[in-house]
């Protein structure tokens, strides 16, 4: 995998835009898993990881091939995910425009900032409530649960991708899973 | 809860890593097993890892990666091009001739500007006129380049001028053509049928003029 992924960046560093719809088919589900779990919003989720490929193209060139390509991806999406939440506007509303989002309810376009009242929260789908509570984690804590559980990726590997020591990254899976559990609480 | 040391947590959360030494395991079971409280904490962070591990497997939406195509930025032309070549190899190879073929034939009609003519031993040369004297014949064709002929004997073949005029005197005898070439056309045109000539003489058999 990694050594088709290096020929098909040396494409791409002659100019080959063909080599790279390669690369983006082969890790398009990951990034879009991954931006779509840390935003909580399919729209938002598409953009922010077509964003993140096509900055991969135009910085190709800063790849070090020694290193994972998916690593890099994912460095670049997840900046970009952090710094759309922080950007994020307060006022995101429950009525906003959910067409095209197949079977899912309002509850799965909730920003991160918007608590529920627990009747409703109670009354949600099983996958709904998963993607709600991870969007409710403060953001530092959400990469690491999302790249951590919903990606399997070691610890190591996550250090890389956030660009923090490894120490760092445990505690805040720690606070993330007590977080996460002090949310529960109810369940 | 309270009265348990904090570091039972910090177990819990080691052997959820994954990364929890055998000792403090051993610790964290005796523990748990002696705390209601603290068997309820590991069981609800058991339950969170559980929990968010159940998120079903999204995958990216229909045209996601045309999406990304949309937005790349206008790849070169030079790729653009080689991939056209890559499919279409004849129509390249027969440009490709096209190119080297008359590339070589302007060249020569533009860099070669140098007078010169078919050595003839009873010919006379003054400046950059070839001159066959009265009484003189010449046997075989006469090609001028950047210069005038005049003809006041006789030539047992053909005349060319390129880029030059020929002169005949009454008494001149041609038995061949007379040309004279002074544009890149008939130039071109002259070159081809040379090449054509010495296409069909060296299928006869016939030795090339």
């Amino acid at each position: 995998m990694d050594a088709l992924v290096n020929k098909r960046i040396k494409e791409v560093l002659k100019g080959d835009q063909n080599a790279f719809a390669e690369i983006v088919e082969l890790f398009q589900d990951k990034l879009y898993r991954v931006c779509y779990r840390m935003l909580g919003n399919k729209h938002e989720a598409e953009d922010i990881a077509q964003e993140a490929f096509v900055r991969a193209f135009v910085n190709i060139h800063t790849f070090d091939t020694n290193r994972k390509f998916s690593t890099w991806l994912y460095r670049i999406g997840t900046n970009l995910c952090i710094d759309r939440i922080r950007k994020k506007k307060p006022d995101f509303s429950l009525d906003a425009d959910v067409t095209g989002t197949d079977g899912l309810t309002m509850y799965s376009q909730v920003a991160s900032t918007d608590d529920l009242p627990e009747e409703e929260v109670l009354k949600m789908e099983m996958q709904d409530r998963v993607q709600y509570e991870i969007s409710r984690l403060p953001d530092k804590y959400r990469a690491v649960i999302v790249l951590k559980y919903l990606e399997d990726l070691p610890l190591q590997e996550i250090s890389d991708i956030l660009d923090m020591p490894l120490g760092t990254v445990k505690t805040r899976v720690h606070r993330g899973r007590e977080a996460l559990r002090k949310q529960l609480s109810n369940m | 809860m309270n009265m348990c040391p904090d570091y039972i947590v910090h177990y819990m959360h080691e052997y959820l890593d994954g990364e929890i030494s055998p000792e403090h395991e051993l610790e964290l079971k005796a523990h748990l097993s002696s705390c209601a409280s603290c068997q309820k904490h590991m069981h609800e962070l058991s339950r969170v890892v559980a929990f968010v591990q159940s998120a079903s497997h999204i995958t990216a939406p229909i045209g996601f990666a045309e999406g990304v195509t949309a937005r790349l930025p206008k790849e070169k032309s030079k790729v653009n091009m080689k991939r056209w070549f890559h499919s279409h190899p004849i129509v390249t190879a027969a440009a490709l001739f096209m190119i080297l073929m008359s590339a070589s034939l302007f060249s020569s009609f533009n860099d070669d500007q140098q007078f010169s003519f078919t050595k003839q031993s009873n010919i006379v040369v003054e400046g950059e006129k070839v001159i066959v004297p009265l009484g003189e014949t010449v046997f075989g064709d006469m090609v001028v380049k950047n210069g005038d002929i005049q003809i006041d004997g006789e030539v047992v073949g053909d005349v060319t001028v390129i880029n030059g005029t020929q002169y005949m005197a009454s008494t001149a005898n041609v038995t061949g053509e007379i040309e004279e070439i002074n544009q890149v056309f008939d130039w071109l045109w002259y070159k081809m049928k040379a090449g054509a000539k010495d296409v069909t003489s060296f299928l006869n058999g016939k030795e090339g003029k």
